[in-house]
């Protein structure tokens, strides 16, 4: 029998540094998918953001930066600056991305940086613990908010971040997919290939954002925390294309 | 015919998630028994019967890099 | 030799650091130092570099510590309040061993203060702002032509050991207009290939994080930094003496302070009085030695700064109870006078 799947040599030879059925692992397994297929591994500088996906470093055999929480970037617009032939993976997740670096990603795609952004949105702050995310649901549940988020209540809304980001100059493309199944998860390989051919052929800033399922801080069972992304997450937000080749996409989601 | 598949499973990388028998429309795959784990206490994925195609969506579900797939 | 040129402290500072080979410069505008964004921006493209107007200072320290990893020569500079923006920055900086020059044109402060100069960010600048332990090379330029000469000097220490190094000035320094000559840049090479990211082929990847959560190991990095900071202890520590051979009572004062008092002992000498004047050129390492040997022989030292007394902490240390220590100090903006300063001497030696 042929071998028709085999383990991307771009990971060390060990298991992701995740919890079990964490997203991020089989994000991580999409990017380097599509860094290996553009035969890129020798010109990735990997932005390794502050959250759990800063253990990335120690699972992937790639050049890894590793800046401050939410200056991830500002960090990946020097680098890009410095070297624009490289190919600049942002990798970011919500209270990175959504809170504490909302200005430096605003300005990034707004200057157009020639980088692709990877934003793992797990509604939750994973590596601490489970508080509130930027991005957590109305009524969700975490340790900061025990009783459910509740926006009347003055802890905001959850940020729809494709949506926020799509109306500026700089983006070039900009859609929402999910890793909860199968078919979602070839989807999201076919955007993040997107987002890279975007950087290779210099057309600005690209964002993937990846509804991804975080099971330990939700208190699920992974496959519950999957269910959880198909029947409450999309729901909020929706999936596809917001932006593509600079055009914005007329939706009708809400 | 469907064709014929197998896979291989990294035991002692597979962390026992079940997301990838969630994805197999075969029922091809099941975890280990609670008390058979690996090193690292994860029961892990098994081939329970011939039903494997080959088609590969359990190994795309793997946040562990724990599958590799065979097809005819 | 270059030829003579007249020019602003913040252009100068600008200009060194296009010669001394920095190609990636992000700024943020505020009071008094945008002449050198608006120079980086005319100039620094044209002659193959990078500026960037970043979203805030928080952004473009990190836009340095971008452009640092790939082994480019990367600037930032601002006033008081973008460079409390700037310490965790700069501590990431030095915890993940990153070369970078910062420039800090000081204001008044605290708060928004004023655009008024100031010397009130010393501690900052020497205790560390930011987190954890560590220190940078502080130099304090005196004149518009020493500013110029140890911005091309500051990347080259930065290279040299892989860590930041301020520049404290403040707006009298930066605004001021002066004649001056650049010299020619060291041409040293620094070989970054050990740990610089990108282009990697054939060889191992590189990480560069400040970031370990294995037993031991941060402190094992410290230990290492304490090394390092060691060594620039050793080397790196400059200081000016200024008729301190003969003098009866000793100014200690960096930068603009220094020009005043520098001026004090000349009009001081002329009435027959011996004084003289210890100028740290830099403020960490802080030259204690010098100090320390000074106050073996000499009974009173007169510590002038633009705040209400913050190296006076560092002298005091140096001195260690040898003589008698004076303070003139003007805070939020105010600058001695030097008939204010040659009184209180006066009576220094009376008393
Ligand atoms: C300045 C600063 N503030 C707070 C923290 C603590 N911190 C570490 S990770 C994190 C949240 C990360 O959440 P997210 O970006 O959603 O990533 P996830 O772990 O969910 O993938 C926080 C607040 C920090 N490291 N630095
Ligand atoms: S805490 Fe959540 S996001 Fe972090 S590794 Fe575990 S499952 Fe993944
Ligand atoms: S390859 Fe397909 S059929 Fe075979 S075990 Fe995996 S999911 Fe099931
Ligand atoms: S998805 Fe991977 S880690 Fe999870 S049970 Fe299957 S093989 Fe093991
Ligand atoms: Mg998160």
């Amino acid at each position: 029998m042929k071998k028709v799947y085999e383990r991307n040599n771009i990971a060390f030879d060990m298991p992701s540094p995740y919890c079990p059925g964490c997203g991020h692992g089989v994000i991580h397994r999409l990017v380097i998918d599509a860094i290996k297929e553009n035969r890129q591994e020798d010109n990735t500088i990997f932005m390794a953001p502050v959250g759990c996906s800063i253990l990335s470093y120690t699972y992937l055999d790639l050049d890894v930066c590793q800046p401050a929480h939410g200056r991830t970037p500002a960090a990946a617009t020097g680098i890009k600056r410095a070297l624009p032939d490289s190919l600049v993976i942002l990798y970011q997740g919500d209270g990175d991305l959504a809170a504490i670096g909302t200005a430096e990603i605003i300005h990034a795609a707004n200057r157009g940086e020639n980088i692709t952004a990877i934003f793992v949105n797990n509604a939750i702050y994973g590596m601490t613990g489970g508080q509130m995310a930027p991005t957590t649901l109305v009524g969700q549940t975490a340790t900061t908010c025990p009783y459910g988020r509740n926006p009347k209540d003055g802890q905001g809304y959850p940020i729809r971040v494709c949506e926020l980001l799509q109306s500026l100059g700089g983006v070039t493309y900009a859609a929402r997919t999910s890793v909860h199944s199968a078919p979602n998860v070839l989807k999201t390989k076919k955007a993040i290939q997107t987002g890279i051919e975007n950087q290779m052929a210099k057309k600005g800033f690209s964002i993937i954002e990846i509804l991804s399922a975080c099971p330990v801080n939700w208190g699920m069972t992974p496959e519950k925390a999957n269910q959880f992304v198909a029947n409450e997450m999309i729901d909020y937000y929706p999936l596809g294309d917001f932006k593509k080749d600079g055009k914005i996409i007329q939706r009708s989601d809400h | 015919m469907a064709k014929k598949g197998k896979i291989e499973v990294r035991i002692e990388h597979c962390k026992g998630c079940g997301l990838c028998i969630t994805a197999c429309k075969q029922e091809a795959i099941a975890l280990s028994p609670a008390d058979v784990t690996n090193s690292y206490g994860y029961p892990y994925l098994t081939m329970i019967n011939e039903n494997c195609t080959g088609c590969t969506m359990c190994a795309i579900m793997c946040p562990d890099q724990a599958i590799d797939v065979y097809r005819e | 030799m270059g030829e003579k040129q007249l020019m602003k402290g913040n252009e100068a500072i600008a200009e060194a650091a296009i010669r001394a080979g920095m190609t990636c410069y992000f700024g943020y505008p505020i009071t008094p130092q945008n002449e050198i964004p608006a120079y980086m921006a005319k100039h620094l493209p044209k002659r193959g570099g990078t500026f960037i107007q970043a979203e805030s200072e928080i952004a473009a320290i990190n836009m340095v510590y971008g452009a640092a990893c790939t082994g480019a020569r990367a600037m930032t500079s601002s006033s008081s309040p973008g460079i409390s923006l700037k310490q965790e920055g700069i501590s990431y900086l030095v915890g993940a061993r990153l070369p970078a020059v910062i420039v800090n044109i000081a204001r008044g402060g605290p708060g928004l203060g004023n655009i008024a100069p100031s010397q009130a960010d010393y501690f900052q600048a020497v205790k560390g702002g930011g987190h954890g332990d560590y220190h940078m090379v502080v130099y304090t330029p005196e004149t518009v032509q020493e500013a110029a000469d140890l911005t091309m000097k500051a990347f080259d220490v930065a290279d040299e050991y892989r860590n930041p190094v301020l520049i404290l000035g403040d707006a009298i320094l930066g605004q001021m207009m002066e004649p001056l000559i650049f010299k020619e840049p060291s041409g040293r090479k620094f070989d970054k290939s050990s740990w610089i990211l990108g282009n990697r082929k054939g060889r191992k990847s590189h990480l560069i994080n400040s970031l370990s959560l294995s037993e031991g190991v941060v402190e094992q990095w410290n230990w290492e930094l304490k090394k390092k900071f060691d060594l620039m202890a050793g080397k790196e520590t400059m200081v000016e003496e200024y008729m301190t051979e003969d003098a009866d009572v000793i100014f200690v004062a960096y930068g603009t302070s220094a020009r005043i008092c520098r001026s004090v002992v000349n009009q001081a000498r002329k009435q027959g009085i011996r004084t003289g004047l210890i100028r740290p050129i830099t403020v960490w390492p802080f030259p204690s030695e010098t100090i320390a040997g000074r106050a073996k022989k000499t009974k009173h030292f007169f510590v002038v700064e633009m705040s209400l007394g913050q190296m006076i902490e560092d002298v005091r240390l140096a001195v260690l109870g040898n003589a008698t220590i004076h303070f003139h100090g003007r805070p939020g903006g105010g600058v001695p006078a030097e008939p204010d300063i040659m009184k209180q001497l006066k009576e220094i030696l009376q008393s």
